[in-house]
Order: structure tokens, then C-alpha cells, then sequence
């Protein structure tokens, strides 16, 4: 069984964004990155997979982007995926060139699962695995919280959605994106590090792929949200009350 | 040509949100001179067809075979009736709903798609779409390149559509089921059952952070002073990992996203995944232990104190 990881590298969740003065994107010079955590979430569910299936379970991790993915690939390397994969692009991207790619890399790798994150915490656009699945006429399963074979081609898997928790079944080939309860992903330990800074990461072309993405979402600019409140400190429950009631009239 | 809203629904009554979809399905209309048609799919539509024909006219897709929604046939009705009414976009409500189905009828149909949109105007004739990112650290103004657009929206962000003086049409959508794909079964949807009002339709939201260690002591504090304010109940998602909340009360950038009149932080630290998620509402109401917690600086009311001492309080004085 070979599973498919899409990873992207992404600003570290700890860190304050700042948009350059002419709105053309993010200040990135002294950013930190990590792997998008939905994505991570989706290797250690991968690397689960495995665990539990045994050696004829293949995990592959694919960046799309320049030779920076590299750091977050190695990261996937050193959690325990069995491969990596940067195709090799220096553009924009949107979900939609994102799921062309990673279409043309499923035709070439024709794996049996795609776990993938439900969003990039960078664009929060929540729609490259869906764009994925529909390209590929494949059964989706959206923002996984649980994830259980019922057979060895068939999953059950336990949706979060704003109603409640839905459970579908699919069968494999299948795309499935991650949602935050799914799992607790591992950490990459130091030496675990070190070993995957000797090893290969496979770098195709999107020529080689026969893809030439190109994003349909054009950024005009990016703007900075400032929230331009002061905060009135009240001294007790009856001022607050007294406040809301007589001041805000909000009850 | 057609501006398409598609319309979710509870099986009766088209669900609020669909109407800050319609909207801007109608502002853009009225721009560009296009229809606007509210699509409905299901299974036994005969009372949502109704609802929804009070606000536009419908198309109703209702077959046994859709009544779940399951995103590989719904979408492919909607790209369906998207190249057959030769829609210039598609628009709807921002829900999971809508962020299952519409970007999988986005890449049948060859189209751009931009989520989340809380605004929009239009340059050199092109229409820009204002949408967050970076968890709302920063508001994005993109474009999207061919026809036709998907669009979702929020709700919070757009005012409700009201209804038209007479009934819109309604037309059947013929649903070929031999052509419907089967990529999924429906097995059910578990929710924890509650009397109050949905998060994203609330005008008051309380919301309870890591302070409350279980399930009762959450309903004690945080459903309670809900309850005396005749709002919703949300949470952060430390609640929800540690299983003391469901998901669906999870407010955030990766969760639910509200903006009601009043939003009450109850022991909430204001990380910014969670800020993305309710910064927006009108009045906000910041009660921490710690004086120093973020959530203060972009609370309208800040109140220092033990949570537990404070609810009780707050419930009392309400009460006189
Ligand atoms: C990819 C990703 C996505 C995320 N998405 C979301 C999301 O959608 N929504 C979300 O909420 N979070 C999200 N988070 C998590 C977020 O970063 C924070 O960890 C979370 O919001 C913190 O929850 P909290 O405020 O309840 O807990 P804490 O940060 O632990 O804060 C608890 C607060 O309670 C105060 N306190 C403690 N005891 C008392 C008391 N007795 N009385 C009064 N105050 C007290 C403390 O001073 C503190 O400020 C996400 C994180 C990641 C990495
Ligand atoms: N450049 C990329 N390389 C690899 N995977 C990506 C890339 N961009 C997006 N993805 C995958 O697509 C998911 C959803 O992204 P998005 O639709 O942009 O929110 C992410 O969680 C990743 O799994």
C-alpha cells in the first residue's frame, strides 16, 4: 500500500506576520517555518498506518516549492516517512495548481491514499484536497478526526463538520484531509534529524511531470488587521453588567 | 446568465447563512445584470423549495440518492447545473458544508475558487474579493481568473437577503441517478444534542477556555452565564482536544468563525488561531486571572478574576 503526504512549509504558528509596506506579501527574511500542522497530522496518521499494516506500507512525503521545502521534507524524513518528493517550483501557487500537481504526481506514483491536511495555515484556503479528489474522480473524506479500515480497501472515517461528528464510508484510492483531533504527531528527534540531512530527496520538474500549474487566484495585495480596541478594566461582575447594560447595550 | 447561491438547508427551512450568501449573489447581480437562482439538493425538498422560492427562484435537485450530502455527488450536480444555466459564479455560506462540496465542483468545472470572502468591490471591471489569512493576521485582495467563480462567503460578514414580494419560480433539476457517482456511504452524524442557539447565528456567544477541566463544570460556568444571556456556548480548542467540547463548538481559525454582538472570553489566553475566529464581533468581554493574557487587548471590557468567582456573579447580577 503506498500512501501519498502532500507537506507544506509553512510560517511557524508561533510567529507574529508581518505584511511588507507594499502589501506584496509577508515579511519572510527571519521567518521561522515548520510543516503545515494539519499536514503533520497527516504523516503521523500515515506513519500509523503503517505501524499497525506493517512493511508493505510505503509513506511518501511531497512538497511543491523551491529548494527552501527541503528543511520541512527532511523534517517528514526524520518523523519516520519512508521517502520525499519536492516537486520543483518557483511560483505562486493556489489550491488549484497545488491539486494539478499533486494530480500529475498520482498518476505517476499511483498510490492507494492521499492524507493531506484540511488547510494550510498560511492561506487558510481549505481546498486542495477536494480539488485533488475532484480531479481525480476519487472518494473524499474532508476534515478527519478518526480513521479505521473496515476492510483492506475500505475506511471508515469520523468527519468533523459544524453539525457534529458524521461518519462516511469510502473506499481506496481515497483522499482524505485531517482535521485537528485526528492524532498527536511525533516529534522528529535530534539524531533522527541528523540521519535525514544524508538522505536523498527525489526533485522532479513540473515538465517532467507534464503539468505547467498556474495559480487561477491572483493576490492583488495583502493587507495588515490591526484591531483598534482599548480595553475598559471594570473592577466587578455588577460595574461589567452595569457596562453592557447601560453603556454597550448589548443585553 | 446565472449568478448560482447554493442554498443549505435542514431539511425543512434553508439555514440562515444561505441568506448573506444571496445577498451578495444579488449585489453582484445587480452589477452585472445576471440572474440570480438558489439551487437546493436533497431528498423530499417539497418544504425547503417553498422557503427558499420566498427569496429567488429555485432550482430543486431532490432525489433519494442525495439525502446526504456527500460531496462527490453534490458537487457533481452543482457543476452540472453551473454549465447548463452557463453560471458566471457560484456562492455560497461558508460552512463545512459548503468547504466539502464547492471546491471538488470547482476543479470539475475548471474554476477559480476564493473561501471565506468578507468583502468585495469591483476595479477595472474585475471583481476583487477580500478574504483572510495567515489566521486574519492579514486580509488578502485577490482575483480569480475565468468563469465560473466560486465563491463562499461569511455569513457574519454580509446582512441577511429578505424575501421577495411574490414567489420565485421553481424548476426540477432532473437527476439522472445512473450517472451519479458512488464514492461514499453515509453511515450518520453524531452531535451533542443542545438548546441553544447555533454559534454563528447567536447575538451573544460565551466562550470557556482551558480553566474548565470537565464537561459539567463547563456547562456549570460557561452554559450557564449562556444561558442567563440567551446566547451560545463556544470554546477553544484545548476543550475540544481534551473531549470536554464537541467540535462544533470550537471557535477559530480552524473551527467556527462568529462575530455576534456580545462575545464573552471566559478564561480564554487570546491565542490568534482563536482570535481569528470571533475578533470581529461587536462587543467583547475579556474575564482572566491573568492580567496580562492577550485577550485583553482586544477586549472592549476586561475583567481580572477567577473565573470561578466571576460566572456566579455575573449570573446573579444579570438575575436583578
Ligand atoms: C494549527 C492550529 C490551529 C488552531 N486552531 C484553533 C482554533 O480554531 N481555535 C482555538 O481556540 N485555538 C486554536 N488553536 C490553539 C491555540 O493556539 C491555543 O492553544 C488555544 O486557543 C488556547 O486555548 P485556551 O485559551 O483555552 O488555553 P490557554 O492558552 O492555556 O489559556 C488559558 C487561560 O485561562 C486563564 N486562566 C486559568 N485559570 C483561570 C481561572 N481560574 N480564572 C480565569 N482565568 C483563568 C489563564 O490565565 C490563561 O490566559 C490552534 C492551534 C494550532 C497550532
Ligand atoms: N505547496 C504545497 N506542497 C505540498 N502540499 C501542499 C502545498 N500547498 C498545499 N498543500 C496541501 O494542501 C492542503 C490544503 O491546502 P489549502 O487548500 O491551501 O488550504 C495542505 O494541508 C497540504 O497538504
Amino acid at each position: 500500500m503506498k500512501i501519498l503526504v502532500p507537506t507544506k512549509r509553512v510560517p511557524s504558528t508561533d510567529e507574529r506576520v508581518r505584511i511588507r509596506p507594499d502589501g506584496s506579501g509577508i515579511e519572510d527574511a527571519s521567518l521561522a517555518y515548520m510543516i503545515n500542522p494539519f499536514d503533520a497530522i497527516a504523516l503521523e496518521e500515515a506513519l500509523q498506518i503503517r505501524e499497525q499494516r506493517g512493511s508493505n506500507v510505503e509513506v511518501t512525503a511531497i512538497g511543491i516549492g523551491n529548494a527552501d521545502f527541503e528543511s520541512e521534507l527532511r523534517t517528514a524524513l526524520a518523523m519516520g516517512a519512508d521517502r520525499a518528493l519536492r516537486v520543483d517550483f518557483d511560483g505562486c501557487h493556489d489550491p488549484w495548481s497545488v491539486a494539478q500537481t499533486l494530480a500529475a504526481v498520482v498518476r505517476r506514483e499511483k498510490p492507494d491514499l492521499v492524507l493531506m491536511g484540511k488547510q494550510a495555515v498560511d492561506d487558510d484556503a481549505n481546498q486542495a484536497g477536494q480539488m485533488l479528489a475532484g480531479l481525480l474522480d476519487w472518494p473524499q473524506a474532508t476534515f478527519a478526526s478518526k480513521i479505521e479500515f473496515v476492510e483492506p480497501a475500505r475506511l471508515s472515517v469520523a468527519r468533523e463538520t459544524d453539525r457534529g461528528l458524521e461518519t462516511i464510508l469510502i473506499r481506496l484510492p481515497a483522499v482524505i484531509t485531517t482535521d485537528l483531533r485526528l492524532n498527536e504527531p511525533r516529534y522528529a528527534s535530534l539524531p533522527a534529524l541528523m540521519k535525514a540531512k544524508k538522505r536523498p530527496i527525489e526533485t522532479i520538474s513540473c515538465q517532467d511531470l507534464g503539468v505547467s500549474p498556474e495559480p487561477k487566484v491572483r493576490l492583488v495585495r495583502l493587507e495588515q488587521v490591526t484591531i483598534d480596541r482599548t480595553c475598559e478594566r471594570v473592577a466587578d461582575a455588577a460595574e461589567l453588567v452595569h457596562k453592557l447594560r447601560y453603556e454597550a447595550k448589548v443585553i | 446568465m446565472t449568478i448560482l447561491a447554493v442554498a443549505e438547508h435542514d431539511g425543512t427551512q434553508v439555514r440562515s447563512g444561505a441568506y448573506s450568501a444571496l445577498t451578495v449573489a444579488r449585489d453582484l447581480a445587480k452589477n452585472s445584470g445576471d440572474n440570480v437562482e438558489l439551487l437546493v439538493l436533497g431528498s423530499g425538498l417539497d418544504s425547503v423549495a417553498a422557503d427558499a422560492s420566498r427569496f429567488a427562484p429555485v432550482i430543486v435537485a431532490d432525489h433519494p440518492l442525495l439525502a446526504n450530502p456527500t460531496a462527490d455527488r453534490y458537487a457533481r450536480i452543482i457543476a452540472n447545473v453551473a454549465k447548463a444555466r452557463d453560471a458566471v459564479s457560484i456562492i455560497a455560506n461558508s460552512t463545512t458544508f459548503a468547504k466539502d462540496i464547492l471546491p471538488r465542483a470547482a476543479a470539475l468545472l475548471n474554476a477559480a475558487m476564493a473561501g471565506d470572502v468578507t468583502g468585495y468591490s469591483v476595479g477595472n471591471g474585475e471583481l476583487l474579493l477580500r478574504r483572510p489569512m495567515y489566521a486574519g493576521a492579514a486580509m488578502a485582495v485577490v482575483t480569480l481568473s475565468g468563469q465560473p467563480q466560486v465563491i463562499t462567503v461569511r455569513a457574519s460578514a454580509f446582512p441577511s437577503a429578505g424575501p421577495l414580494d411574490q414567489p420565485g419560480e421553481r424548476t426540477v433539476w432532473n437527476v439522472d441517478a445512473s450517472t451519479l457517482p458512488n464514492h461514499s456511504e453515509y453511515v450518520g452524524l453524531e452531535s451533542r444534542p443542545t438548546l441553544r442557539p447555533e454559534l454563528t447565528e447567536a447575538r451573544v456567544v460565551v466562550s470557556g477556555g482551558r480553566p474548565f477541566r470537565t464537561s459539567e463544570e463547563f456547562e456549570n460556568y460557561v452554559g450557564r452565564l449562556a444561558d442567563a444571556l440567551n446566547g451560545a456556548a463556544g470554546c477553544t480548542r484545548a476543550l475540544v482536544d481534551a473531549g470536554i467540547a464537541p467540535n462544533e463548538w470550537q471557535v477559530g481559525q480552524t473551527g467556527k468563525v462568529v462575530a455576534p454582538q456580545l462575545y464573552v472570553a471566559l478564561g480564554i489566553s487570546g491565542a490568534v488561531q482563536h482570535l481569528a475566529g470571533m475578533k470581529n464581533s461587536r462587543v467583547v468581554v475579556a474575564v482572566n486571572s491573568d492580567p496580562e493574557a492577550p485577550m485583553f487587548s482586544i477586549a472592549t471590557y476586561g475583567l481580572v478574576g477567577d473565573v470561578r468567582q466571576i460566572v456566579p456573579e455575573l449570573i446573579r447580577e444579570l438575575g436583578k
